[in-house]
């Protein structure tokens, strides 16, 4: 292996290493826009992480449940109770 | 100070989330219920402390938690500290194959878009309470570190660690899944060590028998 591609590689796993940080947009500007380069120049390393950020979406999107109308109209009566027994009673 | 006559307004348009993330902290939809309803009453009662301008959101969210782990923590008795095995990077995407369906999907569609709802929500379900809740408010809410961190009141770097672990074992919940449906390839052979030179992995799990597999569509 030449030193060219042993220098790749590296950045390769350093990439990869901070799949999550650079995802969540929690890296220091510096380092996030060193990763954004290697991706722009490494299809592969650019390729899984486009697969990462878009399995993220798809968890979001199939996380999703709808309300059921008991439990809003419950939450809407069990905080009236608690104005109106909050209200001072006037003797 | 937070007008109480205006709670239900304010506060109405989070509840698909928050009940979203009881039914992933229950797993059962009456307990789910009752731990949002008990959740809304204790944030009306102290809404005259919640400081307007500041996260809603996140602080409903932190009443949620907190609730949530002490009517349940109490009824386990001891907290779940459940570690979890160390699971590479990149779990699932190794495992794609390259080839294409006879659809013209990639590897990476025919997984993205073949996983049900029911998987997903069952596959983050099976993850220990406290890999649970980091992962489902980082993946599906997108609070910042910082934020789960002041939600759940736990020091950051656990929280990290936590979504980190919880993703990894997450995808490897996903490839169970996946496989089950025929939506990856059945034998991969991986390379041991190196674990990322992507492409010479991704040419060795690419064999003739992944060309005409259809991504479980029938």
């Amino acid at each position: 292996m030449g030193i060219e591609s042993s220098h790749i590689k590296n950045e390769c796993e350093d990439a990869v290493h901070r799949l999550y940080h650079y995802l969540d947009n929690e890296l220091t500007d510096d380092l996030r826009i060193k990763i954004k380069k290697h991706l722009d120049d490494c299809p592969p390393c650019g390729k899984a992480f486009d697969f990462e950020s878009e399995l993220r979406k798809v968890i979001a999107d199939k996380c999703k449940d709808r309300v059921p109308e008991s439990l809003r109209l419950r939450i809407a009566v069990a905080i009236q109770h608690e104005i109106k027994s909050s209200e001072p009673t006037e003797i | 100070m937070a007008d109480k006559e205006r709670f239900i307004d304010e506060t109405n348009e989070y509840m698909p989330a928050l009940y979203s993330a009881a039914l992933r902290m229950t797993r059962n939809p009456q307990d789910a219920e009752d731990l949002v309803q008990e959740t809304y009453l204790k944030a009306f009662r102290a809404y005259e402390r919640f400081e307007e301008g500041t996260n809603l959101k996140a602080w409903l969210y932190k009443i949620l938690t907190n609730t949530y782990i002490n009517i349940y923590r109490a009824k386990q008795r001891k907290p779940d500290e459940t570690e979890l095995d160390e699971v590479e990077e990149l779990y699932l995407y190794r495992r794609l194959g390259q080839s294409q369906n006879n659809l013209g999907k990639s590897a990476e569609d025919v997984v993205l878009l073949g996983l049900t709802d029911e998987e997903v929500k069952s596959a983050i379900e099976s993850l220990p309470e406290q890999f649970r809740i980091a992962v489902f408010l980082a993946d599906v809410e997108g609070f910042s570190y910082q934020e789960i961190s002041d939600i759940t009141e736990v020091p950051i770097g656990t929280v990290m660690s936590r979504i980190h672990r919880g993703r990894k074992t997450l995808e490897k919940l996903l490839h169970e899944y996946a496989l089950m449906n025929g939506l990856v390839p059945n034998e991969t052979k991986l390379p041991n060590g190196d674990s990322l030179s992507l492409e010479s992995e991704a040419a060795m799990v690419s064999g003739p028998s992944n060309q005409d597999f259809n991504g479980g569509m029938p």
